[in-house]
């Protein structure tokens, strides 16, 4: 029995020593935080790594536990990028003063959509936010044309948002910059009125719709072809709201450098392979995002890059930094 | 005995523990007063957040009844009768411990609706389990071993003579359960309460897939929709002040109370006796326990598998990731069970209202938001020791911290209930304190000493906000991977790792608790 316990307290001393002695970084080797996950990104990480030498060592976490974690580290921080999920947490890190202006050399030719008007991060991939709903449930002449539609009666308790969610957190601010704080309380107010199911993320609302919890539901475009590539009969379509509508929010997953990294050189070219034509084919074929560029061959299941264009609503990215302001708003609606 | 000076060995642990503790806590304090005090009165005083209060307080009381309901009877039944497999129920009855939150409502939530197992598989429609119910349940099946465990290590080092004497002196088998066992098991029912009360506060996983809106939503959306730690600070200090209520009125409740036997002679096991007309009963107990608590994680992640089974190479992975998911737990089990006992000894054995406060203060790390906990442990390690930071040392660190209540559960009941005359005996018989600590202390609380372990050592295998702040850079853990699968919506990819989680912590808790029962 003595030895056994001897032989664990060993055990975790000598894991523990080398833990701390052995360098987890190194001067050729970059530390990227990313808040998107290991699954989706690690096989482009690992193509740049083939392809330059240089090795990526990566913190995976969530978005806003990173971004928080990057304000405690500061000018102590071991990270030399942050590859961030939505345009309001990469807008808050550039606020703080976190990141470092980009050459402009590197998204000089990608559409105003996708860049950041601070120079301090740029769009990787693009997400758009559609309506996901139910075909069996929904008949054609109740598809919404606007997101203000869905506080009709005929709605009532068939609809669900994420109100905890980062990128439904974004549509709002949006949905403030473009209609108004007024309007938009309006809107959750009346939302919620109508019997709006709040859920946990996207993913849960699409699995809701297929299991008949809810009809519609207000996601990013990406999960329901997860879902229908491991079952081409999952019960659940999606759609955009009429062009322009600030209900097709066309948010990014962003990346930018942090201002105190000394391998500014090697991070550059991190940031130029994400937004080669190699790896935005990658996103779009097999994450299901769209593509920052033009000329990539678009998945079967997304609309194409021009239709995207269209049906976005006029947004300068940098507008959804005022996450505070929008908090304050879901709070007077009680929604947080 | 409690004028008597403490040992320097007892007293100098629980001081580094308090001192540990306090961390946290002066980390909440810096960054409150960097908040701006309109916006605190918005965030902090307003009706939603009673609302929330109120949710969160009728959810904590139905997590414990039910888990009462499943523990209590549980322990009884491996301590108490001659039932079959009695090691196997005791292993069992850890394993739920093992599956993570989300995994477990995620399997609650799979079996209902219209794209649900049931329906898919035999077309039975069944609605969802969801909101206060689903909370609950899900909580339910995964925290009751805190319980069980606790109930157990007190069950097994009750004296029998006690139910003896109360036998003979013509007391029903009900009367001796309610007047004698289960006063003596109020410490243990009571530390398992706690744990699990104070479990269920800060819980968000399972509570949030579940739609049940409590307070945790509150912190988790500052940190997460505003990217802010000033604020979420404020409502972690709210958080911990509803914990502490909780670990005070535990305090009240166990107040002089005196359990250990007084008189002559060697505390003794009761023999187990058979279960007669309870067979039935019993066995239908355990069903319904074990097919809910581990039946239906197993059942999900099974079911995830089978619907798309994934690539041969998410199998490979699952070892590697184990090991390091494991080199971090076990020496945190063995540092927060290491230093649970001089804690609980010290507040045992030198009742003072200084020694109180100090146990006490073990409640610091388990309650604040563990978000909150990572971010001070990040703070002080870049301005201190920077070498340490990304370091496994500061991981174990973290989760000693974290988990150091849930140590102190059980080796304090069974303190409770020693006598302090064997180590006075011990003492007059000329043993130092060393000496009496080492051959009369220790070996009467090797139980619980594993206990602790084992609890420390399942928290730590899914822990996931303090392992994504504190781990190494790319030491993705089992639960890490976990998590970050499934929710991307890869449920297949993420089976294995759930399940080796479940299936590994199982069998490695199955090690420890056998190990003992050998001695």
């Amino acid at each position: 029995m003595r030895n056994l316990l001897i032989t664990l307290i060993a055990l975790g001393l000598i894991v523990a020593v080398l833990a701390t002695v052995l360098p987890f970084n190194n001067d050729d080797q970059l530390t990227l935080y990313s808040g998107r996950g290991e699954s989706m990104v690690s096989p482009i990480i690992n193509k740049f790594e083939q392809e330059t030498g240089i090795k990526v060592n990566v913190r995976y976490g969530g978005t806003s536990q990173l971004a928080v974690l990057l304000q405690e580290e500061g000018d102590r921080t071991p990270a030399d990028l942050f590859w961030g999920q939505d345009a309001g947490a990469m807008g808050a890190l550039s606020e703080a003063g976190l990141l470092q202006t980009l050459p402009t050399d590197l998204y000089g030719d990608l559409p105003s959509i996708f860049t950041s008007e601070t120079g301090e991060w740029v769009a990787a991939s693009g997400r758009a936010r559609v309506f996901v709903y139910s075909p069996r449930r929904v008949s054609e002449d109740e598809l919404p044309q606007s997101v203000f539609d869905l506080t009709e009666p005929r709605y009532e308790g068939r609809v669900s948002w994420a109100p905890n969610n980062g990128s439904f957190q974004s549509f709002v601010t949006a949905m403030r910059h473009e209609h108004g704080d007024e309007r938009t309380l309006q809107w959750l107010q009346d939302m919620k009125a109508n019997g709006t199911q709040s859920f946990r993320n996207n993913s849960t609302q699409v699995e809701g719709v297929a299991d008949g919890s809810i009809d519609f539901g207000l996601v990013n475009n990406y999960y329901l072809p997860r879902f229908k590539a491991n079952d081409p009969n999952f019960p659940a379509e999606q759609a955009f709201f009429s062009d322009g509508d600030i209900g097709n929010l066309v948010n990014v997953a962003g990346i930018g450098i942090i201002r105190h990294t000394e391998r500014t050189e090697a991070a550059e070219a991190f940031v130029r392979f994400l937004l080669s034509h190699e790896a935005q084919q990658y996103f779009t074929s097999t994450v299901y995002e769209y593509p920052v560029r033009d000329g990539v061959p678009q998945h079967e299941e997304l609309e194409s890059f021009e239709r995207l264009l269209s049906v976005a609503p006029e947004m300068n990215l940098d507008q959804l930094t005022d996450l505070e302001g929008t908090l304050k708003l879901l709070r007077q609606a009680d929604l947080i | 005995m409690a004028h008597r000076r403490t040992p320097l060995h007892i007293l100098i642990p629980s001081l580094v523990v308090a001192l540990c503790m306090l961390l946290p806590l002066v980390y909440l304090f810096l960054r409150a007063v960097q908040a701006d005090s309109a916006t605190v009165v918005e965030l902090v005083f307003r009706a939603r957040n009673i609302e929330l209060l109120v949710n969160t307080l009728s959810l904590t009381a139905g997590v414990l009844v039910l888990t009462t309901f499943m523990a209590l009877p549980l322990a009884w039944i491996v301590t108490r009768t001659r039932i079959r497999f009695r090691r196997l129920i005791t292993v069992l009855g850890v394993v739920p411990l093992a599956v993570p939150g989300y995994v477990m409502a995620y399997a609650l939530l799979g079996l209902g609706g219209h794209y649900g197992i049931l329906t898919r598989t035999f077309g039975w429609e069944v609605p969802q389990i969801q909101g206060y119910w689903g909370a609950t349940i899900a909580l339910s099946l995964y925290t009751f071993p805190y319980l069980f465990l606790n109930l157990r290590a007190a069950l097994l080092s009750l004296d029998g003579n006690l139910e003896e004497s109360a036998r003979s002196l013509g007391y029903s088998e009900n009367q001796i359960f309610t007047r004698v066992i289960l006063v003596q098991l109020m410490p243990s029912l009571m530390a398992g309460w706690l744990v699990i009360g104070l479990y269920v506060l800060g819980d968000f996983g399972a509570v949030a897939l579940m739609r049940y809106e409590a307070f945790s939503y509150a912190i988790f959306t500052q940190y997460a929709g505003a990217f802010d730690r000033i604020y979420a600070a404020w409502l972690s200090l709210m958080l911990l002040a509803i914990a502490l209520l909780f670990v005070m009125s535990e305090s009240l409740v166990l107040k002089r109370r005196r359990l250990a036997s007084v008189g002559r002679g060697q505390a003794r096991q009761p023999h187990p006796r058979s279960l007669g007309r309870l067979r039935p009963l019993a066995w239908a107990h355990l069903t319904l326990v074990f097919t809910t608590s581990i039946g239906l994680p197993v059942l999900i992640l099974g079911y995830w598998l089978l619907m798309s089974p994934p690539d041969l190479r998410f199998f490979l992975e699952v070892p590697a990731t184990f090991a390091r998911s494991a080199a971090a737990a076990i020496p945190a089990g063995i540092l927060a069970a290491g230093f649970a006992l001089p804690v609980a000894y010290y507040a045992v054995r030198y009742p003072s209202r200084f020694s109180t406060v100090v146990e006490r203060s073990a409640y610091v790390g388990y309650s604040i938001p563990p978000l909150t906990l990572a971010l001070a442990l990040v703070f002080f390690a870049l301005h201190t020791a920077p070498a340490l930071y990304q370091t496994l040392t500061l991981l174990i660190l973290g989760w000693t911290l974290a988990t150091l209540a849930l140590a102190l559960g059980p080796i304090r009941s069974t303190l409770m209930q020693t006598r302090p005359n064997l180590e006075e005996a011990a003492h007059s018989l000329g043993h130092g304190p060393i000496t009496t600590f080492t051959q009369v202390v220790f070996p009467r609380l090797r139980r619980s000493l594993f206990a602790s372990f084992a609890l420390v050592f399942l928290f730590c295998m899914k822990e996931l906000p303090i392992t994504f702040l504190l781990a190494p850079t790319g030491y993705t853990t089992l639960a890490v991977t976990v998590f970050t699968r499934t929710s991307e919506g890869m449920m297949a990819e993420a089976a294995p790792f759930a399940a080796a989680i479940v299936l590994f912590s199982g069998i490695s808790v199955g090690l420890v608790l056998n190990r003992e029962g050998d001695r």
